[in-house]
């Protein structure tokens, strides 16, 4: 009941929902960084929407099952092929023992998701299957997937079937081009009003580093800092503080020229200002940003990131509903 | 002790930040001890997340739970039950030994020289220096003199920051490294700004690197004693002692991992900072007294 790895892809690692509840000392959520997706794949082949999948990135890997399985492939635009053949994304297909499952390259978006129906069944470390990269444990020995690496798959519900599809109203959209909504706070009195008009004004691209991690952006202009004296502890640099915990989705600026979006791999806390946060709306379209997408950061406020998870969540019941 | 109001931000929908002061104090700090503890206490329903820090401390929630105004109101009135309380806490004093100038660091350290700030000198020469410290002898003496509170665990898991107990005129402070270093060895005890840290895993960092430990603070597999408990050996509140040793001791100490039969020195104490801040070197041997037993 595995299923091997014949290509390991980019950064291929195992994810779920994630492992809130240690982020006090340093042990960050992880999980699938697209969240919308990584249940819509799970809810396709009938498993429990938070069993663990196998998120991929930019360049997806070369799978050999060694059973037969139900499986489904959501997120970024990558076609799958099994033995070759082109196979529907967004929707359950079956597969025999024996039949390798490869991926085209990514056309659109950044982060594909493959589930299993059963569930990848590696161990469960502090309630979650995800993969803590940093912190080498969770997932499949704590690391992302490499050649030879056989994945334990749990035991199908009776619900999985192939041929289950979710509309195309219902699929993760993709564009090159997004708007991310920002909650201006946290450290945000420390710029000019010059410079957040700025920030809310430029298009922003994606850099190269781009990760787990953080994803960080260029091409806006530089922010300015408000003169003061630096507090004792916070360093020397205009954009340092007493090191401070980071909120998933905070925006740091480290000396005032690219801003990093902290997504669930997060760095707990650091000595950077942030300037604000993305409402958790949001979150999963940085997920699917590939090196150079570009972006703009929209200004809201509390009531309106209220009203946007709202809307997450009413779409991700649609979903549940359509594929109950 | 004048009771400044704190400052409440959002972190968009999910988190709510409070910071006490801009400036690094040991007041701020128990400040965010007293309150969060008091939080956890309270088992507030929708709170995912109580990450205490340095000056200020940061909350997690699930909004469809508790609304982010209600979130707001129960953190506020808990600063104001805490107010002016004694700030006491019971923690633990531990023992951690450092072999200083040892020869892993020393090749991280010249492998990124063009990074720091002074080429030509190693890390403890220039942090020896521009602390006006006759030798790196007499610098490492005085960071191992005195005990250092853990003010924060983060960054990666299981990370201590440490904040050294002693008055403010003679807290060891050095920049960061100008460019941060892609590699410092697991274990590394470092330094920035006025906050020591000891690294818990190989990885990226900027601080200044003086020693390292052979003592294992992080370990997903538990194999030590004192990591039964959980992965991560260190809990904000913590204090440390560093205790100088030599090659002969750091080789015995780490055979004695791999053999999983290293423990630490490891005491209960219970901590006033009114008594602290009145006098700080009677009462950092009142600590060490209570480490060693006597």
């Amino acid at each position: 009941m595995t299923v091997e790895i014949v290509k390991p892809g980019l950064a291929t690692t195992i994810q779920d929902a994630g492992r809130p509840g240690y982020y006090n000392v340093g042990i960050p959520l992880s999980g699938a960084l697209d969240q919308y997706s990584f249940r819509c794949a799970n809810l396709l082949v009938g498993n429990d929407e938070n069993a663990a999948v196998i998120e991929c990135t930019l360049l997806a890997p070369e799978l050999l099952f060694n059973v037969s399985a139900i499986v489904a492939v959501t997120g970024a635009d990558a076609t799958p092929r099994v033995n070759g053949s082109p196979m529907p994304r967004n929707e359950s297909f079956a597969v025999k023992a024996g039949d390798k499952l490869s991926f085209d390259f990514m056309r659109l978006g950044a982060r594909g998701y493959v589930a299993i129906a059963g569930g990848i069944d590696v161990p469960v470390i502090l309630g979650s299957r995800s993969t803590y990269g940093l912190g080498a444990f969770g997932g499949f020995q704590g690391r992302k997937l490499a050649v030879g690496d056989k994945l334990p798959i749990g035991k199908a519900s009776n619900t999985a079937k192939a041929g289950r599809k979710l509309t195309a109203d219902l699929a993760m959209p993709l564009p090159k081009e997004t708007e991310l909504r920002v909650l201006p706070g946290l450290y945000f009195h420390r710029i000019t009003d010059a410079s957040a008009d700025n920030f809310f004004a430029d298009t922003w691209a994606v850099a190269p580093e781009a990760d787990r991690i953080g994803y960080r952006y260029k091409q806006g202009r530089p922010l300015q800092w408000r003169e003061r004296k630096q507090p004792f502890g916070a360093g020397s640099d205009p954009s340092n503080i007493v090191d401070a915990g980071y909120p998933y989705g905070s925006i740091q600026v480290p000396g005032g020229v690219e801003p990093i979006i902290l997504h669930r791999d997060a760095v707990s806390g650091g000595g950077y200002a942030m300037i604000g946060t993305i409402i958790s709306a949001d979150m999963d379209k940085i997920a699917q940003m590939q090196p150079n997408y570009k972006a703009r950061f929209v200004r809201v406020d509390m009531d309106q990131a209220l009203a946007a998870r709202g809307d997450y969540k009413a779409r991700m019941d649609r979903v549940r509903k359509a594929l109950a | 002790m004048a009771a400044a109001t704190a400052r409440y931000s959002f972190g968009a929908d999910e988190h709510v930040f409070v910071e006490f002061s801009e400036d690094m104090s040991l007041e701020s700090f128990f400040k965010g001890m007293a309150i969060t503890d008091a939080l956890a206490k309270r088992k507030v329903p929708g709170v995912t997340e109580i990450c205490p820090a340095n000056a200020s401390y940061l909350v997690r929630f699930d909004p469809d739970v508790i609304h982010p105004n209600e979130m707001l109101k129960v953190l506020q009135q808990i600063e104001r039950d805490v107010g002016t309380a004694e700030l006491e806490v019971a923690t633990r004093i531990i023992e951690v030994p450092v072999l200083y100038n040892d020869p892993w660091t020393h090749e991280t350290l010249m492998r990124f020289r063009e990074r720091h700030q002074d080429p030509k000198s190693t890390d403890l020469e220039y942090s020896a220096r521009v602390n006006n410290y006759p030798t790196v002898d007499a610098f490492i003496d005085a960071h191992a003199g005195s005990p250092w509170f853990v003010s924060m665990v983060g960054f990666v898991a299981g990370l201590p920051f440490l904040f050294q107990m002693v008055e403010r005129s003679k807290q060891i402070e050095t920049p960061k490294y100008l460019r941060p270093r892609t590699d410092t060895p697991k274990l590394t005890i470092g330094h920035g700004g006025c906050f020591g840290c000891i690294y818990s895993v190989r990885g990226a960092g900027g601080y200044q690197m003086y020693g390292v430990t052979p003592a294992p603070i992080f370990d997903p597999a538990q194999k030590l004693p004192y990591l039964r408990e959980f992965m991560c050996f260190f809990k904000p509140g913590d204090i440390v002692k560093y205790r100088k040793i030599d090659r002969a001791e750091y080789d015995r100490m780490t055979a004695q991992v791999e053999a999983g039969t290293f423990d630490l020195r490891i005491r209960p104490v219970s901590f006033s900072l009114k008594q602290f801040l009145a006098d700080p070197a009677g009462y950092n041997k009142k600590l060490e007294e209570t480490l060693h037993d006597r």
